[in-house]
């Protein structure tokens, strides 16, 4: 069973997902923060693919994805040291970046090579539906990895049902329209549209991402979903001065704690 | 030959909206409604009224005698740097801003490069008295210095875009993130180039350029088609604009002209048919410069309105379909293109129009031949680049 799915079965509540930038902030240290993510408490582990032009993205991972381009971190370079990660990392692992460099290595040799060294999901935020169910989805399919799509608060109740019945896995969340990195904290507002996707009983899990960044922002989210993604935070933590593992492994246990 | 976009967004195999979920509503509302909206006759009035006694079109379509006997063939010149705001550009913004109105939208979002788009922008916004923010890269706030100005007069605020190499696709993408941000703006993109429904709409709107053309050639010439159109590109919206009522008309020939900086296997270029590669960017499916791992190539030209990686989706499908040629010329052939008209005609051209300009000395054309070289625009604005960079 893919492991995501297993993930959920298992646990429905404060399920925790953290994001880094593969590459970031040395070219070697995406294994290493990998496994101190999913070894100190992170559910799920999410690693972002650079791309030179990330437009739904903020300042931190703008930064991120430029320096982890900058130290020779491409999909290739990533793919090869995934192939290290099968041993040692028991959370699914979640790839998310931009089409294009997924396009250039070839849609079905970077599934299948994805695949093979234990990836379980994709997120590509530039990846439109109607595309996806045309083009991709039975690659994917093919070598068992899920699309993960993004609802926001402006998409329509239509289309919330619509990606709900065609996802599997869970559904991202995005907590704000805006880009990542870009808020913190949760709003009045945002509860609302959190209890309104709870009334939905969508028969995917939720993760609520963008604006979470601490343990508190994280037990508010998770009261409202089965749980939070947290990116451009843990960026801010790995970039500190020192070891980069150790400041994720920190980071995670602080949020759990 | 199919030129017109389809159903999807896209042209052949070019195109479509590959934008975040976040941008879903504000896409789909512009791709359910722009064809209603344009097409309805409130908005035709509007449009025609404002590009008569506003814009000041038709622009001329001007002989250009001495040029002329200088290459042997029939030329004349589509005056784009006639228009109001100096280019091209003011066609497509009076057509956004009348459809952002439309829309109920009172709040504007541009990018730009050479700072023209940003004008024209910044132009409609004070005449419609919406707020406006322009996004510019930070090189090209340098370089563009007086159109930084005039958009500040004209009250739009300019935001400077810091990333990647500071010009148009940095610019892009800023502009694309505001709109993540504040979903209520309409953005008003300055070339055929973005998600669907943009490349379409965009051309729709400049291709009164060829509407026009087909008209002051009949009376000029006596036939509506030239033998050959010639137009520079960025992301195309001047070119499409002047090929637009051509496309179906393969007689006609239609020269593309890209800006080759400092030569194709330089290194410093934005020639994108030459080096580019199929791949999404800026929500669309279309040829950009690319590394082998899909990362953007930073393009370059000493014309901050070429200076951009790819081509518009429209644009790819004629390069695939080898309806349009695309050739590229370099910063000093623009130059002295520029300077040549400047000496021959006493028309000071925009460095971008220069390039189209510049095709007459690479390609050779019969004497009888009808070639109309688009004008985009006006060289005020490239006034220091002249002074400093070309010789004369």
């Amino acid at each position: 069973m893919n492991k995501i799915i297993q993930l959920f079965k298992e646990k429905q509540k404060d399920v925790l997902a953290v994001y880094f930038t593969a590459g970031y902030p040395a070219l070697e240290d995406t294994l290493d923060i990998a496994t101190a993510i999913a070894n100190n408490g992170a559910d799920l582990v999410e690693i972002g693919i650079p791309f030179s032009d990330p437009v739904a993205d903020g300042p931190t991972i703008q930064n991120s994805s430029k320096l982890a381009l900058d130290n020779g971190m491409s999909v290739e370079k990533l793919l090869e040291q995934l192939e290290g990660a099968k041993k040692g990392i028991e959370a699914p692992v979640v790839l998310m970046g931009y089409l294009n460099p997924v396009l250039q290595y070839g849609v079905e040799a970077f599934c299948e090579k994805a695949s093979s060294v234990g990836v379980d999901g994709l997120i590509l935020p530039d990846l439109p539906l109607a595309e996806y169910e045309s083009e991709y989805k039975d690659i994917f399919e093919r070598y068992g990895l899920l699309n993960i799509f993004l609802i926001t608060p402006q998409t329509s109740d239509k289309r919330i049902r619509q990606i709900d019945s065609i996802s599997e896995g869970f559904i991202y969340m995005v907590s704000s329209t805006s880009t990542t990195g870009a808020k913190t904290g949760i709003s009045k507002e945002q509860e609302a549209y959190f209890e309104r996707i709870q009334k939905m009983n969508l028969k995917n899990p939720t993760l609520i991402g963008f604006g979470i960044s601490n343990a508190a922002t994280f037990q508010q989210a998770s009261q409202f979903s089965n749980g939070a993604i947290i990116g451009s935070a843990c960026i801010k933590a790995i970039e500190k001065e020192g070891n980069a593992a150790v400041h994720a492994a920190k980071f995670v246990k602080d949020i759990v704690a | 030959m199919q030129f017109e976009v389809d159903e999807n967004g896209y042209f052949g195999q070019f195109g479509g909206a590959f934008i975040p979920e976040m941008l879903h509503p504000n896409i789909q509302e512009l791709q359910d409604q722009y064809l209603a909206i344009i097409g309805s006759d409130q908005f035709k009035k509007d449009f025609d009224h404002l590009l008569k006694d506003y814009v000041g079109r038709p622009s001329p379509l001007y002989f250009a005698n001495r040029l002329s006997q200088q290459y042997g063939t029939q030329i004349y010149l589509k005056r784009e740097d006639l228009n109001h705001t100096g280019a091209h550009k003011i066609n497509n913004t009076i057509g956004q801003i009348l459809l952002a109105k439309a829309l109920g939208k009172d709040k504007i979002i541009a990018e730009t490069g050479a700072g023209q788009h940003g004008v024209a922008t910044a132009t409609v916004c004070a005449l419609a008295g919406v707020e406006c923010i322009v996004y510019m890269g930070e090189i090209d706030i340098a370089r563009q210095k007086p159109n930084v100005e005039r958009m500040k007069l004209l009250g739009a605020t300019v935001v400077p875009a810091t990333s990647g190499s500071k010009t148009l696709k940095d610019a892009t993408n800023e502009a694309m993130r505001h709109w993540i941000n504040h979903p209520d703006a309409h953005y008003i993109i300055g070339s055929t180039v973005g998600p669907h429904p943009y490349p379409d709409m965009v051309a729709k709107f400049q291709s009164v350029i060829s509407a026009e053309m087909r008209l002051q050639l009949k009376e000029k010439t006596g036939n509506t088609n030239p033998d050959a159109i010639i137009a520079c590109v960025g992301g195309g919206s001047n070119a499409m604009g002047a090929f637009y009522h051509y496309l179906d008309a393969e007689e006609v020939r239609l020269i593309a002209v890209e800006a080759g900086g400092h030569g194709v296997a330089s290194g410093a270029t934005a020639a994108t048919t030459q080096i580019g590669k199929s791949g999404v960017l800026h929500g669309s499916k279309t040829l950009f410069m690319q590394t082998k791992d899909g990362q953007v190539v930073e393009p370059y030209s000493i014309s901050a309105g070429l200076d951009y990686p790819g081509i518009g989706p429209s644009h790819a499908h004629l390069f695939e379909t080898k309806r349009a040629e695309y050739i590229s010329i370099n910063d000093e052939e623009a130059l002295q293109a520029g300077v040549e008209l400047c000496r021959l005609e006493g028309i000071i051209p925009a460095i971008e129009s220069a390039h189209a300009l510049a095709a007459l000395s690479t390609i050779k054309f019969k004497r009888e031949a009808v070639v109309v070289v688009n004008l985009s625009g006006r060289g005020d604005k490239d006034l220091e680049t002249y002074i400093t960079k070309a010789v004369y």
